[in-house]
């Protein structure tokens, strides 16, 4: 699979990710070759807080799916009068549909790595750790070597590249839970409880793992560092728009003629992505909508794929980017089997620690399975539209909050296929339902 | 992958007794149980060392979907059940797995050689429809596929 690049030749990854399991790595030899690890170099010779500068001056913004400046959320870590700070690197990548930061640790390790002793420097901590999910088993393989591969090269441990600063890190496996991609889940899990979120404020950068400020990215955004800094902001800005610098990994699944991992500079629209990284529809068939952000984002019809990849644009248009997620679907597809589908993963992962999550999603399954089953009613959609609602106001974390983002969108752009599953709603608007 | 059959004792006087340790430790235990989970002795004997209450072992043991408190076949086969599996054709692919395991999804073989699960999301969304087998991924199935991977399986484990 390769990259699309738009124009642009040089982006920051710059990689041909491999399809399969079995995709070339860039080891450390290579990795250095293409220039890997002077970004650190560069920044060892100068002063921590400069870094922090220069991040804040390309308008990096988190990766993950929060979109959190990231030069700002260091310099909170950097500005702590605590001495004891750590790094994590949040790789429990489990939103649905995305494989991002799979590929990032399975081919491009030692960027992670660089991005996050850069980080560290910045930031002022000597201890970090990278949560990794369970069910990546090969990431945590490539990055054990990797660490193992860096530390022999005195790249990683005490004394970097003869410096003064050193960075020690190691690999924490999650157990399967996708809450515990939320931050302060992840550090319960760290700390040995169960993965259930915290109250914030305050912030991890404030009091984090063990109560120390702590720096928690997730691996996109540490992986661009070594390109910020390596390069400067002025060149980060030339890729992507004034609103959203660089680029962005997008994880392309669904009915699409090419799936796979593309990074695309942000700016492009979200047609251009299906259309020349996906290649078009399968089969010849017609799109019918595309879900943007995983399970956690939105459900939009074709005409809204003009918006282009940007902060700004997509949240004017309620259009969630979050962790860069597009999953197509066409015209055969059922939207409510989607929504149903979508709405039985949050039930699972769903913690239970506050009421509107655990029991709004119970009653919005139930709903949901009597649409299917042809047993709904008019007054249920409003039921729907009521819990959805409560979930995302007063839902204790994200995951809540965002859990009936899929549902709220279908529903407005994709009611007549709700009305037509409800059993006392006129036929007319039944038929129009029913593609 | 810890050796088969490595005591809980082994274990914790490897990865050790730091704040951190309990979920490694829990891993490393299912690991090395050829049933795939962790038992109730092994989470008493956790507690003890670890000096945190039973309780507290078991809300952790008990909140992940990786950790299983029940015994386990010798391998697990897990079907991924998101959206992107599911319109690739996860439907036909745990239909053709009951069938040749005689299980439904969640149980395990009488002769506790298969456990069959759905899980969420294997990032493999590229490959879908995919599942993983005893930790390795198979993606782009087909159900005839699928069938082929556990007759692999009971050959490996005839030989």
């Amino acid at each position: 699979m390769n990259i699309r690049r738009n124009g642009q030749s040089d982006l920051v990854f710059n990689i041909e990710w491999q399809g399969g399991q079995t995709g070339a790595q860039i080891d450390l030899p290579d990795y250095l070759a293409r220039g890997g690890y002077q970004a650190l170099r560069r920044a060892l010779a100068t002063d921590p807080a400069q870094v922090v500068q220069t991040v804040k001056d390309a308008g990096l913004r988190g990766r993950g799916g929060a979109a959190f400046p990231t030069g700002l959320k260091m310099e909170h870590v950097r500005d702590n009068l605590e001495l004891e700070r750590y790094v994590i690197c949040n790789a429990d990548e489990g939103e649905p549909g995305t494989f991002k930061d799979r590929f990032v640790m399975t081919h491009l390790p030692f960027q992670l790595l660089e991005g996050m002793t850069l980080a560290a420097y910045a930031v002022g901590a000597n201890r970090g750790i990278i949560y990794i999910r369970y069910e990546y088993p090969e990431a945590q393989a490539s990055i054990r070597h990797s660490i193992a591969a860096a530390v022999e090269a005195g790249l990683l441990g005490d004394n970097i590249l003869g410096s003064e600063f050193s960075f020690h890190l190691e690999i924490f496996s999650g157990a399967g839970s996708y809450l515990c991609g939320e931050e302060t889940a992840l550090l319960s899990s760290i700390e040995g409880k169960k993965g259930r979120p915290r109250l914030k404020p305050p912030y991890p950068t404030q009091s984090g793992l063990w109560g120390k400020p702590t720096l928690i990215n997730n691996v996109e955004t540490l992986a661009n560092l070594p390109a910020i800094i390596g390069r400067g902001a002025v060149w980060y800005r030339s890729l992507g728009t004034a609103d959203s610098p660089g680029t962005k990994l997008i994880s392309l699944s669904g009915d699409v003629n090419n799936r796979g991992l593309f990074e695309v500079p942000f700016g492009v629209s979200f047609r251009e992505i299906i259309e020349s990284c996906g290649g078009g529809i399968k089969n010849g068939r017609k799109l019918k909508a595309v879900n943007i952000g995983g399970a956690s984002g939105v459900v939009v019809p074709p005409h809204e794929l003009d918006c282009r990849l940007e902060y700004g644009a997509c949240a004017k248009r309620e259009i969630t980017i979050g962790s860069g997620a597009v999953f197509v679907l066409d015209d055969t597809r059922s939207i409510l089997d989607n929504v149903r589908n979508r709405a039985a993963f949050f039930l699972h992962e769903s913690c239970g620690k506050c009421t509107p999550c655990r029991e709004g999603l119970r009653q919005v399954n139930r709903i949901i399975g009597a649409l299917c089953g042809g047993a709904g009613t008019a007054s249920d959609l409003a039921k729907l539209e009521r819990y959805t609602r409560t979930m995302q106001q007063a839902a204790f974390c994200g995951l809540g909050q965002a859990a009936g983002n899929t549902l709220i969108s279908s529903l407005a752009y994709f009611r007549s296929e709700y009305e037509a599953a409800c059993r006392d709603v006129q036929p007319a608007a039944k038929k129009e339902g029913t593609a | 992958m810890l050796d088969k059959g490595k005591s809980v004792q082994a274990i914790i006087s490897e990865i050790g007794t730091s704040k951190t340790a309990l979920l490694p430790i829990l891993l490393a235990v299912q690991d090395a149980s050829p049933a795939h989970y962790v038992n109730e002795a092994a989470m008493n004997e956790i507690a003890a060392r670890l000096k945190l209450s039973r309780s507290r072992v078991y809300s952790t043991a008990s909140f992940y979907s990786e950790i299983s408190l029940k015994p386990r076949g010798r391998n697990i086969v897990q079907v991924c059940v998101n959206a992107p599996c599911e319109n690739a054709g996860k439907a036909a692919i745990i239909r053709a797995l009951e069938n040749e395991l005689t299980i439904t999804l969640g149980e395990t073989s009488a002769d506790a050689q298969f456990t069959l699960e759905g899980v969420n999301c294997l990032g493999a969304c590229y490959l879908s429809p995919a599942i993983k087998v005893n930790g390795r991924l198979y993606g782009n199935l087909t159900a005839a596929a699928a069938v082929d991977i556990i007759r692999q399986c009971r050959e490996g484990e005839a030989n």
